[in-house]
């Protein structure tokens, strides 16, 4: 059954305090968050360079929980979501580079340029991508889970889809599985509010995602998803049920996506003011930025000097993009199948 | 006087054995009464009285093999005037159909007309084969049961292959392919899935991306459709988005195409529609052999390998080599029988009646080549360009529909390869273009069948 829902205000709720965590950790959240900002801008940049093609969806605004959920993480655990993936690839350590070549299409990029915007993969990051069938992440991470469980590793299986992906029915499929075999998994639902122009009350007759385990019996928990530290605290807490053998847990992360859907949706199914409102009060980065100063983490000069660590690094990458040429074409035919002993 | 006759327990039951009596000569029985136990080859089933009456007489004894169905079994003086112990309903006993979705008073005459039992004979023209190890023992076994046996061996050896699916465990499978594979693997690697293919394919793909190597059955093929987007977009596309990073070591199999009476969503054959995709493997193996030796080569295949098998086939027995090692290359035809006049390409069930054809045609002085195909894609067609290079003429067979189908794809090969070899336009027989009807004539109708390949073989060969 649905657990007590957490207070979801925007304030500094978590039970983490800076001095448990520490400065320097604290600091590695803003700047990994801050990575994926700069790196989603110029990946739209790129984009209106006609350097990437076709579909794009950038995580600006939503960077707080690829982040929170990243830092709670064991090795070996493993990641999956679907193609607003970006953020995740950087959560998880890939190489800003290959992920940006990716993009363009280049023989650099991390699936050579085969995959691009929303089938990448990192066998070393355990990054299960990167798909771009709504709703396919939730049986492919169960399916993780449930290799966990079969290899009794402790390793979690933490399965990422959105808000209009909670409506596919093989999401309903998987939760029955997992709760039926006490799989680990914890599934991360990042609620931005549309599906790409139909909002949540438009599409879903109980709105509340963090509810939908729980014909299942599946936990769920609301989670401020603007919130770094919210973030973390409550993953921090599902990941503890799933690998203790509780089976799967809910995390319904409320979130707001600043761009449209992707790169060519003009989204004009919500206001300017709307978006405005969320950047102004609610954004992730500033938020922790203000409260780093404030609580004397760190100085103005600090945050500056990781300004432009990151803004280095995603000019490096997107050199690169540019720059790695694009794949053979010897390539066309390899990686279709495994080539295999017998 | 009333016959009380051998019931069919499912759509492709003819005969059974009779277990054991419940009752003795002079008993009284009423409706509803346990008179017999009867064993198929999937499944003891109890038979229920329908009539009232006294017995009169037991025409089988118990544990008699082999008792036809509507052959008389007992005799049952006075009472009402309905004349035979029927199946009971498939809800009070699951096990009558095998297929939970088939429910229904089981249909009696399974139309296993063109009579493969002779097929399965090795036909007279048939080449040495290469792939039995010298001097190794032959042992008659259904294809059910190689199947279980590559399965079995499969596990034994490799700790990460495990079974997944509907009824795969506490019943024994649904068409009792994974008999005793609980009771010797446990539960952790024969996983009894709830009704659920989208949701339990995709959960294969994710653990096959993992690294184990999962066995998928699906009850039959026809709710894989549920799952299909996981087999193509999840499975077959993945090492190759992945720039070679992520495998997908997964098989799907179970039951492919037509069984007997089980109308159009129950019958189809998706061997062109899975081999229609790059990254996918597709096996339709014919003979209990080539079952062994092709499902152990699909388990050890780091691919995702689409493996068709035929419920029709499942109870026929055939040789197979002993020991662990049969293991067959998948992408590689079978010349099952040699002849000089025509060429015929079939797979899985149809392999049976194209034998049956050239055994035909023989009486005819046509001497037919019967090429297997085994393996849908990759698709040998070295074998079968040779082939045509040598007899000049060419018949399909599939029991899918013709369109864009398998047989469109092989006269594709032989054109391009051996164009100038041909006399005559290939000819394709298939399923008629529509969806299987349920009336037994209509349904005979609509498949393929010996005759049809006699007709379409001596067709190219310009004989009437």
């Amino acid at each position: 059954m649905a657990r007590a829902k957490q207070a979801a205000k925007a304030g500094d709720s978590s039970a983490e305090t800076v001095e448990s965590l520490g400065k320097d950790r604290l600091l590695g959240f803003y700047r990994d968050m801050l990575l994926i900002r700069r790196f989603e801008e110029r990946a739209g940049q790129l984009y209106g360079m006609g350097l990437i093609g076709g579909f794009c969806h950038l995580y600006i605004g939503q960077e707080a929980i690829a982040v929170g959920v990243q830092s709670i993480q064991e090795k070996g655990d493993q990641v999956i979501t679907a193609y607003r993936d970006h953020g995740h690839m950087l959560a998880c350590g890939m190489d800003p580079k290959e992920v940006m070549a990716e993009l363009t299409g280049r023989a650099g990029g991390s699936s050579k340029g085969k995959g691009g915007s929303m089938h990448m993969f990192s066998r070393e990051a355990e990054f299960y991508g990167g798909h771009g069938i709504v709703g396919a992440p939730a049986p492919l991470g169960t399916g993780l889970a449930l290799a966990n469980r079969y290899r009794e590793n402790g390793k979690v299986a933490f399965t990422y889809f959105g808000d209009g992906a909670a409506n596919q029915g093989q999401v309903y499929e998987s939760f029955n599985m997992a709760a039926l075999w006490k799989l680990p998994v914890v599934y991360v639902i990042e609620n931005n509010q549309y599906a790409m122009g139909t909002s949540l009350e438009r599409s879903s007759s109980e709105t509340h995602m963090y509810k939908r385990g729980a014909s299942f019996r599946i936990p769920g928990e609301e989670v401020d998803g603007m919130d770094v530290l919210a973030v973390r605290d409550a993953a921090k807490r599902a990941a503890a049920h799933a690998r203790n053998g509780d089976g799967p847990f809910i995390l319904e992360m409320k979130t707001y996506r600043y761009r449209g859907h992707s790169m060519s949706d003009p989204a004009k199914y919500r206001t300017r003011e709307e978006v405005d409102e969320v950047r102004k009060t609610r954004d992730p980065i500033e938020h922790l930025r203000e409260r780093l100063e404030r609580e004397g983490v760190a100085d103005d000069a600090a945050l500056k000097a990781i300004d432009a660590e990151v803004k280095r690094i995603v000019a490096d990458a997107a050199e690169f993009a540019r720059t790695s040429p694009e794949p053979d074409l010897s390539e066309l035919y390899t990686e279709v199948y495994v080539e295999a002993p017998q | 006087m009333t016959d009380i006759l051998m019931p069919a327990l499912s759509p492709t039951m003819e005969e059974g054995t009779l277990a054991k009596w419940h009752v003795k000569v002079g008993d009284t029985v009423a409706s509803g009464d346990v008179i017999a136990e009867i064993e198929t080859d999937k499944a003891t089933m109890e038979v229920e009285a329908v009539d009232e009456g006294v017995i009169e007489e037991l025409l089988v004894e118990a544990g008699a093999e082999g008792v036809k169905v509507n052959a008389p079994i007992a005799r049952l003086s006075g009472g009402a005037a309905a004349t035979k112990a029927e199946s009971p309903q498939a809800p009070e006993a699951p096990e009558a159909s095998g297929d939970p979705e088939k429910k229904g008073p089981a249909e009696a005459k399974a139309e296993q007309s063109e009579g493969e039992g002779p097929a399965a004979v090795r036909p007279a023209k048939a080449p040495t084969d290469p792939e039995i190890p010298a001097g190794a023992k032959l042992v008659k076994t259904t294809v059910r049961d190689a199947l279980r046996d590559a399965m079995a061996e499969e596990m034994r050896r490799d700790e990460t292959v495990f079974l997944m699916g509907e009824e795969v465990g506490q019943y024994q499978g649904a068409y009792k392919v994974s008999r005793g594979l609980l009771e010797e693997f446990g539960e952790r690697r024969v996983i009894d899935t709830p009704i659920t293919e989208h949701g339990f394919a995709g959960l294969g793909v994710g653990a096959a991306m993992a690294g184990l190597k999962p066995i998928v059955e699906f009850m039959t093929w026809n709710f894989a459709m549920q799952a299909i987007d996981h087999i193509i977009n999840s499975a077959a596309k993945t090492h190759y988005m992945s720039g070679g990073q992520i495998t997908t070591p997964v098989v799907f199999r179970g039951p492919n195409g037509a069984a007997a009476r089980v109308a159009a969503q129950h019958s189809q054959d998706f061997a062109a529609w899975y081999a229609h995709v790059p990254g996918l493997k597709v096996v339709a193996p014919y003979d209990a052999a080539d079952a062994k030796g092709l499902l152990k080569a699909a388990i050890r295949d780091p691919n995702p390998v689409v493996f068709l098998e035929h419920e029709m086939l499942y109870g026929q027995e055939f040789d197979v080599p002993e020991g662990e090692d049969y293991v067959l290359p998948i992408g590689v035809a079978k010349v099952r029988r040699t002849g000089a006049d025509v060429t015929i390409t079939a797979y899985s069930r149809m392999v049976g009646l194209a034998l049956k054809a050239a055994e035909e045609l023989a009486a005819e002085g046509i001497e037919a080549e019967v090429v297997d195909l085994r393996t849908i894609r990759p698709l040998d067609h070295d074998t079968v360009v040779e082939s045509v290079r040598k007899t000049h003429r060419l018949v399909t067979v599939e029991e899918g529909w013709g369109p864009m189908g398998v047989g469109a794809e092989v006269i594709a090969r032989v054109i391009e390869h051996a164009f100038d070899y041909l006399d005559a336009p290939p000819a394709r027989v298939c399923q008629e273009d529509v969806p299987l009807p349920y009336a037994a004539n209509l349904e005979a109708a609509s498949l393929p069948s010996v005759e049809k390949i006699v007709k379409a073989a001596k067709a190219v060969c310009y004989r009437s």
